[in-house]
């Protein structure tokens, strides 16, 4: 267990170390000549238009609300798949209808049209 | 439990308590919204640490995953969609002051009197290898009523989600 959380705790680290390793490196062999167009903001090459910070389409909430549920039907999915083996049919049936259940709410937001692009 | 067993807490326990509390309470009274969700966010961070070190792997997993995978950037998304709020600062005053904090003094007592009260039954087989495959036969045989309610507590927040979707789309 503690190997485990070692295993774990190294790939942290190191994604820490690689984040400053690159901006270091960049500090290191970047030209530094802050002037004109270049101290606007980068929007991939196109010329920024309006505030920062925009109001974001409201449609994004409900996506994002559906996605919390989702996630937590993977948290429940995730310890029935590790022992899928060991519980058999009967741990089927069970996940089958926790899973339904489930469905039945993907297709109401389906026959309400939330899933669509509506502006 | 008594003072001594908190004193003699592993260290790495205590900064990570300290480090929610702070964080905590950084997600309350900071002056920018936006600030006050990653404050929030750290402070999860802090708190599944706590999980790791009471052997709650998957329940640390679980916390990173939800909460600030979900729950903040749902925060997150709340406040950008929501017009001039990220760039004013809040004033973080409120009039219900004292009696908030009579009410978190008065839970304070309550949760610290029960916890004294009760005892703790200490696992005698030390730290359990396979947390998830105990968790996963536990939820689908002896729990598996809650596993089935959940499902429809779950159905409810999705119904309730597309029909705010509809009403605000709506105006």
């Amino acid at each position: 267990m503690f190997l485990d959380y070692l295993y774990a705790a190294g790939f942290a680290i190191a994604g820490f170390i690689f984040l400053l390793l690159a901006l270091w490196v960049g500090a290191l062999v970047q030209p530094k000549d802050p002037s004109g167009r270049k101290l606007t903001t980068y929007e991939c090459g196109e010329i920024p238009v309006g505030q920062p910070w925009s109001q974001f389409n409201i449609r994004f909430y409900v996506f994002a609300l559906s996605f919390v549920i989702f996630d937590i039907e993977t948290i429940f999915l995730v310890p029935w798949a590790v022992v899928f083996k060991d519980v058999g049919v009967v741990g089927y049936v069970e996940m089958a209808v926790f899973v339904s259940v489930l469905l039945l709410g993907l297709a109401y937001a389906w026959r309400k049209g939330a899933l669509k692009w509506a502006l | 439990m008594n003072w001594s067993e908190l004193l003699s807490a592993p260290l790495a326990f205590k900064m990570l308590a300290a480090a929610a509390v702070v964080f905590a309470i950084g997600a309350v009274a900071l002056k920018n919204v936006f600030h006050c969700a990653l404050s929030l966010a750290a402070m999860f961070f802090a708190l599944s640490g706590v999980f790791v070190l009471l052997d709650a792997d998957f329940l640390a997993v679980v916390q990173i995953l939800v909460y600030v995978g979900a729950i903040v950037v749902l925060m997150i998304f709340a406040i950008v969609l929501t017009e001039r709020i990220t760039s004013a600062s809040v004033r973080q005053t409120n009039y219900l002051v004292i009696p908030g904090v009579l009410l978190c003094i008065a839970l304070l007592a309550g949760l610290v009197s029960v916890i004294r009260a009760s005892s703790w039954p200490s696992l005698e087989s030390g730290p359990q290898q396979d947390t998830i495959k105990i968790i996963g036969r536990q939820l689908l045989s002896t729990h598996v009523e809650a596993f089935e309610v959940a499902s429809v507590l779950l159905l409810a927040a999705l119904v309730g989600a597309v029909f705010l979707g509809k009403e605000i789309t709506r105006k």
